[in-house]
């Protein structure tokens, strides 16, 4: 999962699809046209990178009401499951 | 300490004692119809019976106008026991009525749907989309059992860039109701995107919390949209009802509250595809725009081969202009040539005539340039002779 203040995924997809459309449009200048898809190739590739290299994060909040006797906020042995599965 | 108490006080005691018994004023009732008479202002009042007892019950409004209700039909109805003070009636407040036979859950749970329903809570209008993109993903659900372990399996192949957040709740028996209120108010505290309702199928009973008021409650007052997955296909509940979106079970809830990476991968090499076209267009496009100019700029060149042509043409001619002249030149000279021949002083000369030179030079014209011993040169026809004057004379 980004960092703080690394842009997110949507962020990124939302400006690769603007890009698209705006050279779809069609208009520019050979400059622009030229650094709107380098920017949009550098997009895709990012947003690429981070669906390949994502890994699901699994937090547990502290149970509040005392239904469990068990101490909140500690994996249980499903958790430990799915993350190990994940890796 | 003895003293007789009003009528009124009797009335307003007998209220109280009632009033304050919880299961008096939430209880289903179950018997046959009679007496079924319609009131003014549109209430119905009518008598429920068994073998043995009867009470009287009045249904406000005109809801039962559509229930088709006969005497002798065996109900189910829902309300609260209270005392008519001016009739001195224990009265029966029917707000949900039921054909017998459905079962006690099952109109239970038509009552609350009619009424959150009425309410609104159901409304498709309010129905919210989900995120396209949850960062944070909350699940309200037991964190024991394969429910869970589901969830996150979905989400980890789908869309591993979110975070799950689990807010741990029992699902089934006393505290699911409470749980599952916290694990809502929660995750909103959390601020998760998106928040998925859980739990694995069961018997009716098992589901029964889903199909709570508070549960709806806390869902529809939920900021984020909530994706429910309660049960297995068949099984819908209240909850299911008031969620923006309802899934028939928790792992189909993960699969619709997360965007598919496979998917989004095949989508990025589409836009990457399109990026790559539009511009091998647009170069294209330019390409074929400079060789047009290239070729109208080539057309607009000077012609230089036949310019080339046309100066040795206008050389050429030149040189036959020069030419000609030359040879209408040379005639003239030739006809000058003749004239001169004939102003020619020799001819003269051949006539007899002289011509006397001095030797210093001029041709003597006249008396004045000659005396005794000047030496002069006489021209004749075929030559000359030196002559030298002896004496000068005068004329």
């Amino acid at each position: 999962m980004a960092s703080e203040g690394e842009p997110s995924f949507e962020d990124l997809y939302r400006r690769l699809e603007e890009v698209a459309q705006r050279l779809e449009q069609g208009g520019l200048g050979l400059e622009e046209a030229i650094a709107l898809y380098e920017e949009g190739m550098r997009l895709a590739v990012r947003c690429r990178q981070m669906l390949e290299q994502a890994q699901l994060r699994i937090i547990r909040l502290r149970e509040e009401l005392g239904l469990y006797t068990e101490e909140g906020g500690g994996a249980l042995s499903p958790l430990e499951d799915v993350e190990a599965e994940l890796e | 300490m003895l003293e007789a108490w009003s009528v009124s006080r009797l009335a307003a005691t007998v209220q109280s004692v009632l009033r304050g018994e919880p299961c008096l004023q939430d209880l289903w009732l179950e018997g046959e119809l009679s007496n079924l008479r319609g009131g003014y202002a549109g209430h119905l009042y009518f008598t429920l019976k068994d073998a043995a007892a009867q009470v009287r019950c009045v249904m406000f409004g005109g809801q039962w106008r559509s229930l088709g209700l006969e005497n002798g039909q065996q109900v189910l109805a829902h309300g609260r026991v209270d005392f008519w003070e001016v009739r001195g009636d224990l009265q029966f407040y029917v707000d949900f009525v039921q054909p017998a036979g459905v079962g006690v859950w099952q109109a239970q749970f038509e009552r609350l749907k009619a009424k959150l329903e009425a309410e609104g809570l159901f409304d498709p209008a309010r129905k919210r989309p989900l995120p396209p993109f949850p960062r944070r993903v909350g699940v309200a659900t037991s964190p024991a059992g394969q429910v869970f372990h589901d969830i996150c399996r979905v989400i980890g192949r789908r869309w591993p860039l979110a975070e799950v957040v689990l807010a741990p709740t029992p699902v089934q028996g006393p505290d699911a109701v409470a749980g599952l209120v916290w694990a809502i108010g929660r995750l909103n505290q959390e601020g998760v995107d998106v928040i998925i309702v859980a739990r694995g199928g069961g018997s009716l009973e098992e589901l029964w919390p889903f199909n709570e008021e508070q549960v709806a409650r806390a869902i529809f007052a939920s900021r984020a949209p909530v994706v429910s997955g309660v049960g297995h296909e068949p099984d819908v509940t209240i909850a299911d009802l008031v969620a923006d979106l309802r899934a028939p079970t928790p792992s189909v809830a993960a699969e619709l509250a997360v965007p598919d990476r496979a998917y989004l991968g095949g989508r990025l090499q589409a836009l990457m595809a399109a990026l790559e076209e539009e511009l091998g267009e647009g170069l294209d496009y330019r390409r074929r725009l400079l060789a047009g100019l290239q070729a109208a700029l080539e057309r607009s060149l000077p012609d230089i081969p036949a310019l080339r042509a046309a100066a040795l043409a206008l050389g050429q001619r030149c040189w036959l202009l020069a030419q000609q002249q030359a040879r209408q030149l040379g005639e003239q000279l030739q006809a000058l040539g003749q004239r001169l021949a004939a102003l020619d002083p020799r001819a003269t000369l051949a006539r007899g005539y002289a011509i006397v030179r001095r030797r210093d030079g001029p041709v003597v014209t006249s008396l004045a340039q000659v005396k005794g011993g000047d030496l002069l040169d006489i021209y004749v026809a075929d030559g000359q002779f030196p002559a030298e004057v002896k004496r000068q004379y005068g004329f």
